[in-house]
């Protein structure tokens, strides 16, 4: 483990990474991965991306940010940073979270609360450069510094930091090592807000720089605003898939399905992550099958996005936020539609339901619901014959942060899963106590450079734990386990979690949406539903 | 020397009170930002908050009438405000120093309104404080300011204390958080010697309130506890000016960030304020956002440069 790095250390001229982590340092894991030995090697940054891109903050690279060519090159985007840096500040330019991030900046009293909270802090065996407050306080240098032009009395009372690009490209990709999960805000004695911090530091990249990940916005928001949805799937492919669905859906469950496409004036228009269509194709068949069996009168939309309900501009840009948005509440006005419903998808709940219910206006404010509740009135509501023992294996459940800690829907789910479920425990701490899955803000699908690394070593190991202490009594191999996470983001960390130790080979853990143990449990279908391979 | 003390402590109070209403002023004229509120959210439904629900765990929400939770709130905020909770729970080590630091403030804050409270009396309605409610006055205020004293003394040492020797927060402190301890222990310190060591002739902190409120420039206040007044007056000048204001930020970041759900309905206030930000003209440089400086947040977010473009 490399030495306590200090904040000085960010402003260092020289490439050297400044953190660097070895299988020895990180928080030890339970059975069976209890060991470092058992854990997997870093894979190492290639000469090609160390020569190229700036690399100078720990092993890993998330943004790749090209080096400057010129001592001239490096002073402009010192410059364009401390003019994004104002802009942060002004209210035409950041009306949306303007208050907030004041209030964090000016009333930390750096008791490092928050930092006992971080799961990547904690996991990374307590390197100073994931403390909460690392990210923070020199934001909050630069605040004093640059902003409001504090001289020497206000660096004596706040602290001093050295303005230069080393510092600013380290603070580009330091960005991106929080989840935005928000865990911290919600142990600060005084309510300030590191995970906010982190969000207007990707805003300010990406708003005034065009620096941010690839993967939320080139390959992310821009392409859902090109062809309308992330994946690249026109509408007309997603008919066609959608189509490929029911026909399996059909073949699985015994169960005539046809999903309904832009149906105007339904009750319901679901808006799935389009991800599953292709990742997860059970879960919109799944979907679409309960609604149905249900007599709900709901539709898809193949509007441009109005069938894909990411909306990855909340993790780094207000801009590509709030285009998005619209066209999401559009899609439901053109239809007239009596509510749109979020399907299994953490951060298109907060984007949609919380965060855009203030850049909806007039009648583009739609009513927007989780399927959370949708599904608990169905089934708690004996709309469907349910048969649990057919679910008669441990289940434990995942809270995706933004449909729990950040939007407070925590009950629908776990009374689902009581009902159907009868070997159902807790992770502990869950609900809106709990660990992110360390996919959160985007991580899911970024695996550029050895990213993935990072993510199944630090940000995700503390739900790694999570899971096997939930399944310690039955961590056997003859026993098929299911974590179910009702979000697209986390199931994609646990997918590519799980693969990584190997765990649904070894110990048979295998993890899986809500409506996916719904259809399992179904009398009316096919025994059988989840068929307990690895996809 | 009492005429320093006057505008000592008039200035003080003064720069107290109007640097706390800038500051909380500040804050308010911000606009109303996007939702970012953290669950629990005490003042929803009870059955709610005990799980940390909201109001979206209710099918069709938009159709309930929502009530306010108000003895939730307070449930949480009070003893918040008074025994710091949130750090208890989350930070106890850090607790175990500043729970006494913070309740020796709020002594001595109730130290101020008592001696105060017999000032005014003493001079309005001196026949009904004579006697037992001044008496009664007399040991309430001084048990509360010893105590108070002593708390918040010992409080900022051991929180000094642990600022320098604990590697988690020494990485984070700068001179001036050792100073911001340090004033309050050598104010607060000169005070209670001053106070301590005078002669039972001298005024004490009921006379010199009564000679302020009178002017009475004869007063002789005893060197010492003039001394630890002017210091006193100082930080309670200097407090609102820096990041230990945060008794007013605290209340931004509660009740209108994290407990802050309040919807946006059609026609509301809200709405009309929203409508009034999207016609802000932003700035940012980078090219996707479209900013010139001349176009409004409501045409930027309705503009989509991508649209009709091949992939």
């Amino acid at each position: 483990m490399t030495e306590r790095i200090k904040l000085a250390d960010m402003s260092r001229r020289d490439r050297e990474p400044l953190a660097h982590l070895e299988n020895e340092d990180l928080m030890p894991l339970p059975v069976p991965l209890d060991s470092p030995d058992k854990d997997h090697a870093w894979a190492v940054l290639s000469e090609k991306v160390t020569g190229s891109v700036e690399c100078g903050l720990d092993d890993t690279c998330a943004i790749n940010i090209p080096q400057p060519k010129s001592p001239e090159e490096e002073n402009e985007l010192v410059r364009k940073f401390l003019a994004g840096l104002d802009k942060l500040f002004t209210r035409e330019n950041n009306w949306t979270f303007l208050q907030p991030l004041l209030l964090s900046m000016e009333h930390c009293a750096k008791c490092q609360t928050c930092s006992d909270a971080c799961h990547i802090f904690e996991a990374s065996g307590g390197n100073e450069l994931y403390r909460p407050t690392f990210r923070s306080e020199i934001v909050r240098r630069l605040y004093f510094k640059s902003v409001k032009h504090g001289g020497a009395l206000s660096a004596w009372q706040h602290g001093d930091i050295e303005i230069n690009w080393p510092l600013v490209a380290r603070l580009a990709e330091l960005a991106y090592r929080c989840n935005l999960c928000r865990r911290c805000a919600q142990t600060c004695p005084i309510g300030a807000d590191n995970g906010l911090v982190a969000h207007e530091l990707r805003k300010l990249f990406s708003q005034e720089l065009g620096i941010n990940a690839k993967e939320c916005h080139d390959n992310g928001s821009v392409l859902q605003l090109k062809v309308g949805s992330s994946t690249g799937m026109s509408s007309l492919v997603v008919k066609d898939n959608i189509e490929f669905i029911d026909e399996d859906m059909m073949d699985r469950t015994g169960i005539k399905v046809e999903t309904p496409w832009d149906v105007e004036g339904a009750d319901v228009l679901l808006i799935h992550n389009a991800g599953e269509i292709l990742a997860w194709p059970e879960n919109p068949g799944a979907f679409a099958l309960i609604l149905s069996a249900a007599g709900i009168k709901w539709t898809l939309s193949s509007e441009l996005a109005g069938y894909d309900s990411i909306n990855y501009g909340l993790w780094y840009d207000d801009a590509q936020f709030a285009r998005v948005a619209i066209k999401h509440a559009q899609a439901a006005k053109k239809l007239g539609v009596k509510k749109i419903v979020l399907g299994e998808c953490g951060h298109a709940h907060k984007a949609l339901s919380v965060i855009a219910d203030r850049v909806l206006t007039g009648d583009l404010n739609i009513p927007r619901e989780s399927s959370m509740t949708l599904l608990r009135d169905i089934v708690l509501n004996d709309r469907l014959k349910l048969d649990p023992s057919r679910n008669d294996f441990p289940v434990t459940l995942h809270d995706p942060c933004n449909l729990v800690r950040l939007m407070g829907v925590v009950e629908p789910q776990r009374e689902i899963v009581r009902k159907i479920c009868p070997q159902f425990r807790e992770m502990e701490p869950h609900g809106v106590d709990n660990y992110c899955c360390g996919g959160g803000s985007g991580f899911a699908i970024m695996s550029g450079n050895n990213f993935q690394d990072w993510r199944f070593h630090v940000s995700g190991r503390k739900k790694l734990e999570q899971v096997l202490n939930a399944f310690s009594d039955c961590i056997d191999p003859s026993i098929n386990k299911y974590i179910c996470a009702p979000c697209s983001n986390c199931k994609g960390q646990f997918r590519d979690m799980l693969a990584y130790y190997d765990l649904w080979n070894k110990n048979r853990i295998l993890y899986g949406g809500l409506v996916e143990l719904i259809v399992n449990c179904m009398v009316d279908a096919k025994p059988g539903f989840i068929d307990w391979e690895w996809h | 020397m009492s005429v320093l003390v006057y505008a000592a402590l008039c200035a003080g109070a003064i720069v107290f009170v109007v640097a706390t209403a800038v500051r909380a002023w500040m804050y308010a004229r911000t606009p109303i930002h996007l939702r970012w509120e953290l669950y629990p959210v005490p003042h929803e439904d009870p059955e709610k908050v005990k799980h940390g629900g909201s109001y979206f765990e209710d099918k069709d929400w938009w159709t309930h009438r929502r009530r306010f939770n108000l003895a939730g709130e307070l449930r949480v905020m009070v003893p918040e405000m008074l025994f710091l909770n949130a750090l208890r729970e989350h930070n106890r080590k850090l607790w175990i120093r500043s729970f006494p630091f913070h309740f020796g403030l709020y002594m001595l804050a109730g130290t101020c309104g008592l001696v105060l409270v017999a000032a005014v009396g003493g001079l309005a309605a001196p026949a009904v404080m004579a006697g037992t409610l001044a008496a009664l006055l007399h040991v309430l205020y001084t048990a509360c300011g010893v105590a108070g004293t002593a708390l918040a003394v010992t409080g900022a040492i051991a929180l000094l204390h642990r600022r320098l020797t604990d590697p988690e927060l020494k990485t984070y402190t700068t001179p001036g958080d050792i100073f911001n301890l340090l004033f309050f222990v050598v104010a607060f310190g000169v005070l209670a010697a001053g106070f301590a060591l005078r002669s039972p002739q001298e005024p004490g902190a009921v006379a010199v309130v009564r000679g302020l409120l009178t002017f009475d420039t004869a007063l002789r206040v005893p060197a010492l506890f003039g001394a630890g007044l002017v210091l006193c007056a100082l930080l309670a000048a200097y407090i609102p000016l820096t990041h230990m204001a945060h008794f007013v930020g605290k209340y931004f970041t509660y009740h209108s960030v994290r407990w802050n759900d309040q919807v946006n309905l059609r026609g509301s206030a809200i709405e009309a304020k929203l409508t009034e930000y999207l016609t802000y003209r932003p700035t940012w440089s980078a090219a996707h956002v479209g900013a010139d400086g001349k176009r409004s947040w409501a045409e930027i977010a309705t503009t989509n440069p991508w649209e009709g473009a091949k992939k």
